[in-house]
């Protein structure tokens, strides 16, 4: 008899040997054998050690050191929810709560991952690899829900809001979500997701998303990650755009003790665009990180990318960049920047830009900055009579506003200014 | 445009193989048998008849190397290596010191006649007694040399002349019998033993390489030089060099290297440290040209060296620049620990890959002490099927305040059959720190060659005027000859890259 593991990659693995008749597509053989294939890779890699160079500056001895529980399996009170103008699809814990989403009369299809999957072969699983990316495979073992969003070709489907929230509870569960989004042709849609959580709560969010956008389409996808302070956040994206489509991409990265936003885009058609912008703020005890990789697989295509990030306390940034240019993807224009801002003798940023290219008739650049607050433009706000506190504030929102501007969907700029605003006065630490 | 005339005339001079220093000298060798275990590193501590603590040294490298493991990470890719079947120890034979130039071995004055070494130095280089005492050329500042063929340093010049300064410059076996303190203090300290899988390979076999040192306050009168050269058959080359500048002392460094055209690739692990005091600056320049290889890419140098410099005292200097025209295989980071406050680290690059050539290179700038400044600019020059990339890693540690860096690395693509690549990493923990990275990757622009070409240059000779001037930045670092014979490598290392 050995012990039944409690923690770390054996203790997913145990759980995925437990629930396996009982997860959603589980008498399924596509579904059945794509968990598998998932949970083999999940066993023969385990959790990313940071000797693995995509996760070099992040340790997830928090994920991997700590006990998850599982979501309770229904929550029967109704979480406070902020008031919204747009159709919104409401998840508590992973799980999809028809209850409290008010999905009526849009002009897309939306349903729960739970109800749909058997209709989702060659969809599921298209785009995600388990077999590279870790949390991807721990995802697609145990996911349970999620959203399916479909826009038929044409459609202009306006605005649609993801909130994801985490239940006040003392499991501290792990949840998965697995969402698909797919445009069709000429379509068009905006997604503004929110994640938060209650901020003493203990739980682990692994959402992977996996998204396709058609020749022509568009969308823009906008994501608060605001997560409680002992959250994890651990999201991976991935996005194929076909010719001529394009994905925009904006994150802000604000909450959770310890959050990765991953994102996988795949230019794959001639003249498809990614624009991937987000800012990340981190007070004390945080760290953050956003990794980005941009495929350029196809001619004629451009990509722009500006991240920023404000290091306040003990905390610590990571920002890493990879924009691939393939050999047939000759016209490409890439362009990347990123800049860090230190507020604090105690934080810590790391970034590592990469551009790997194997066609020459391209432009591609990137850059990359790292400083503390100018001590002109502090100067020059003071000698007009601004306390110092204020003038602080003022020049990080500057440096924050300048990601923010760069989104041309307005509901998604809207949310994001919110987001940003009044971060540094928040965290109410004199640098 | 002399120089591009020039350049013009050194490509339509070179052979059809495009490599000059493809020749092989054949002299007279004494080798250690092949393989690789702790008999041959004891044979070659007792062959040099070194001091016990130099044998345990090396001793310890080799225990520490047979635990590790060859590194794969850089983006380069290669058949494995047999390290058992290589020969560690070749030297030529040793002769009685000859009386004149007719007396030396003709073949190893034609070797350094083909290095395009003046014959003056020929003489000095060759051991001929007295050669070393009289002036140098008229007018022309003098190059002190130090020539190291395959394992071992066959001769030095001007010994006498910086020796009037108290300046040390001898092969590094010498430097163990004669200033064995010197050696024992420093050798190590910038690259321990067991840093990375080729530095330890190093510390256990070295043979050979260059030992320099300048005295507290001595500007060296001229330029120190060592021209590397692999000769023999299935051997490696593994040299060690170490530079010492004492405090407000100031030496500019030059190394060449060139080897024979063979159908294997032979391995080239050598390990520089520099250490500079307060005050003191160390220029450190290197054109490398081994053989890189025919153009389906068999045979050719695997160049996979460790080269870091320690800016120990306050206000001290480290600059490297590097033409990086050679090799099959180039693993390579020149890098700077910048620990005295307000000492300066620089990195200057020009890296070629064409046909099947791999460079995977870069530096490391580590900031530890107060208002260090760092600079590096990279240029890589892809053509072929050449993959070349740029890898670095600027770290400013919590107590680097006032740190300040500037990066900027641009690539160049020619064909679309190359690859260029860019991995730089930044990891600040310091707040007043600020540090800037730019990176840029293009091809010859179109308008810039119809400009060339409306004037009457031909296709190649644009091309060559055109990367010239992207790798200008660079070259204007060398000592004024190397960047001469620099511009003609870039130029014919490109040979047949276009049209």
């Amino acid at each position: 008899m050995t012990a039944v593991a409690t923690t770390g990659a054996a203790a997913f693995l145990g759980r995925y040997e437990g629930l396996r008749t009982r997860l959603p597509g589980a008498r399924v053989a596509w579904v059945e054998a794509l968990r598998d294939k998932a949970a083999d890779a999940f066993r023969a890699k385990g959790f990313p050690t940071r000797r693995m160079e995509a996760w070099k500056y992040t340790d997830l001895a928090a994920v991997t050191g700590a006990a998850f529980g599982e979501p309770l399996t229904s929550v029967d009170d109704a979480p406070a929810l902020p008031p919204t103008a747009h159709p919104r699809a409401v998840f508590v814990d992973g799980r999809f709560r028809p209850d409290l989403s008010t999905l009526d009369g849009v002009a897309l299809q939306v349903e729960s991952l739970g109800a749909a999957l058997p209709r989702l072969e060659g969809r599921i699983g298209a785009l995600a690899r388990p077999e590279n990316e870790p949390l991807a495979a721990l995802n697609t073992m145990l996911f349970e829900d999620g959203l399916v969003v479909e826009v038929a070709a044409g459609v202009a489907a306006g605005t649609l809001e993801i909130l994801s929230l985490a239940a006040e509870s003392e499991r501290a569960p792990a949840f998965h979500p697995r969402h698909l989004v797919r445009l069709g042709v000429g379509a068009s849609l905006t997604i503004i997701e929110t994640a938060t959580g209650p901020v003493a709560a203990r739980y682990l969010h692994n959402p992977v998303f996996e998204i396709e956008v058609a020749e022509g389409a568009r969308l823009a996808h906008g994501r608060l990650q605001q997560e409680g302070h002992e959250g994890i956040f651990l999201s991976t994206v991935y996005a194929r755009v076909a010719a001529g489509g394009t994905y925009d991409n904006f994150t802000l990265n604000a909450g959770a003790k310890l959050a990765r936003n991953e994102i996988h885009v795949a230019l794959t058609g001639p003249k498809a665009e990614a624009h991937m912008n987000g800012v990340q703020m981190a007070g004390d005890g945080q760290h953050v990180d956003t990794t980005t990789s941009l495929d350029h697989a196809a001619p004629d295509c451009s990509s722009r990318q500006t991240y920023k990030t404000v290091l306040a306390g003990r905390s610590r940034g990571v920002f890493q960049g990879k924009i691939h240019v393939h050999q047939v993807a000759q016209k490409t224009d890439g362009y990347q920047m990123n800049q860090a801002l230190l507020l604090s003798p105690d934080a810590e940023i790391d970034s590592k830009p990469q551009l790997e290219i194997y066609a020459d008739d391209v432009k591609c650049s990137h850059g990359a900055t790292v400083g503390e607050l100018d001590a002109d433009h502090l100067f020059f706000l003071r000698s007009r009579g601004i306390p110092e506190a204020q003038a602080k504030a003022m020049l990080v929102e500057a440096f924050l506003t300048e990601a923010v501007e760069a989104v041309a969907d307005e509901p998604i700029r809207t949310a994001l200014e919110q987001g940003v605003a009044g971060w540094w006065q928040r965290q109410g630490v004199a640098a | 445009m002399p120089a591009v005339t020039e350049t013009l005339e050194t490509v339509q001079s070179v052979t059809d193989s495009g490599y000059k220093w493809g020749f092989e000298t054949d002299i007279e060798m004494e080798f250690a048998p092949k393989g690789l275990n702790e008999d041959i590193v004891r044979f070659i501590s007792a062959k040099k008849n070194e001091p016990a603590w130099l044998l345990e040294w090396r001793l310890k490298a080799f225990a520490m190397w047979q635990k590790m493991e060859e590194p794969t990470w850089a983006a380069v890719k290669y058949p494995p290596i047999d390290y058992q079947d290589a020969y560690y120890y070749a030297a030529p034979v040793q002769k009685v010191k000859p009386k004149s130039l007719d007396e030396v071995d003709p073949e190893l004055l034609r070797t350094y006649a083909k290095l395009g070494i003046p014959l003056k130095e020929q003489a000095i280089l060759a051991g001929v007694e007295g050669a070393g005492d009289s002036p140098s050329d008229s007018g022309r500042m003098p190059v002190a040399v130090d020539a190291v063929f395959d394992s071992v340093s066959v001769a030095t010049s001007y010994k006498e002349r910086l020796a009037k300064e108290g300046i040390i410059f001898c092969s590094i076996s010498e430097a163990v019998q004669e200033y064995p303190e010197l050696v024992k203090q420093y050798l190590g300290s910038v690259v321990p033993q067991g840093d990375n899988f080729y530095a330890a390979l190093n510390s256990a076999v070295f043979t050979d390489g260059s030992f320099v040192y300048i005295p507290k306050g001595v500007r060296c009168p001229m330029e120190l030089s060592t021209y590397f050269r692999i000769n023999a058959k299935s051997t490696g080359q593994f040299e060690r060099t170490l530079i010492i500048a004492d405090e407000r002392s100031h030496v500019s460094y030059l190394e060449g290297c060139t080897a024979p055209m063979r159908d294997e690739n032979q391995l080239h692990a050598a390990v520089v440290e520099l250490v500079a005091l307060d005050d003191a600056t160390i220029k450190y320049s290197t054109v490398q040209n081994w053989y890189p290889g025919d153009s389906e890419g068999r045979g050719g140098i695997y160049n996979f060296v460790t080269k870091r410099g320690a800016c120990r005292g306050a206000r001290s200097k480290i600059s490297w620049t590097q033409v990086e025209t050679g090799s099959a295989i180039t693993w390579k980071y020149p890098s700077c620990i910048l620990q005295g406050d307000d000492s300066v680290g620089e990195f200057y690059s020009v890296a070629i890959t064409n046909n099947h050539q791999q460079a995977d290179t870069g530096t490391k700038m580590f900031h530890i002490g107060k208002n260090t400044r760092s600079t590096i600019v990279s240029k890589g020059i892809s053509a072929g099927k050449g993959q070349n990339t740029y890898r670095g890693l600027v770290k400013i540690s919590p107590k680097a305040h006032g740190a300040r860096n500037f990066t900027q690395c641009d690539s160049l693509l020619i064909g679309d059959k190359c690859g260029a690549h860019t991995v730089p990493y930044i990891e600040n923990r310091c707040m007043t720190a600020k540090v800037e990275h730019e990176a840029t990757t293009s091809r010859i622009a179109e308008d810039q060659l119809f400009y060339c070409r409306q004037r009457g240059l031909n296709e190649e000779e644009a091309v060559g005027m055109i990367v010239n001037g992207f790798a200008r930045e660079v070259l204007k670092e060398l000592p004024m000859e190397f960047a001469v014979e620099a511009q003609k490598l870039l130029a014919i290392s490109l040979e047949g890259s276009v049209g």
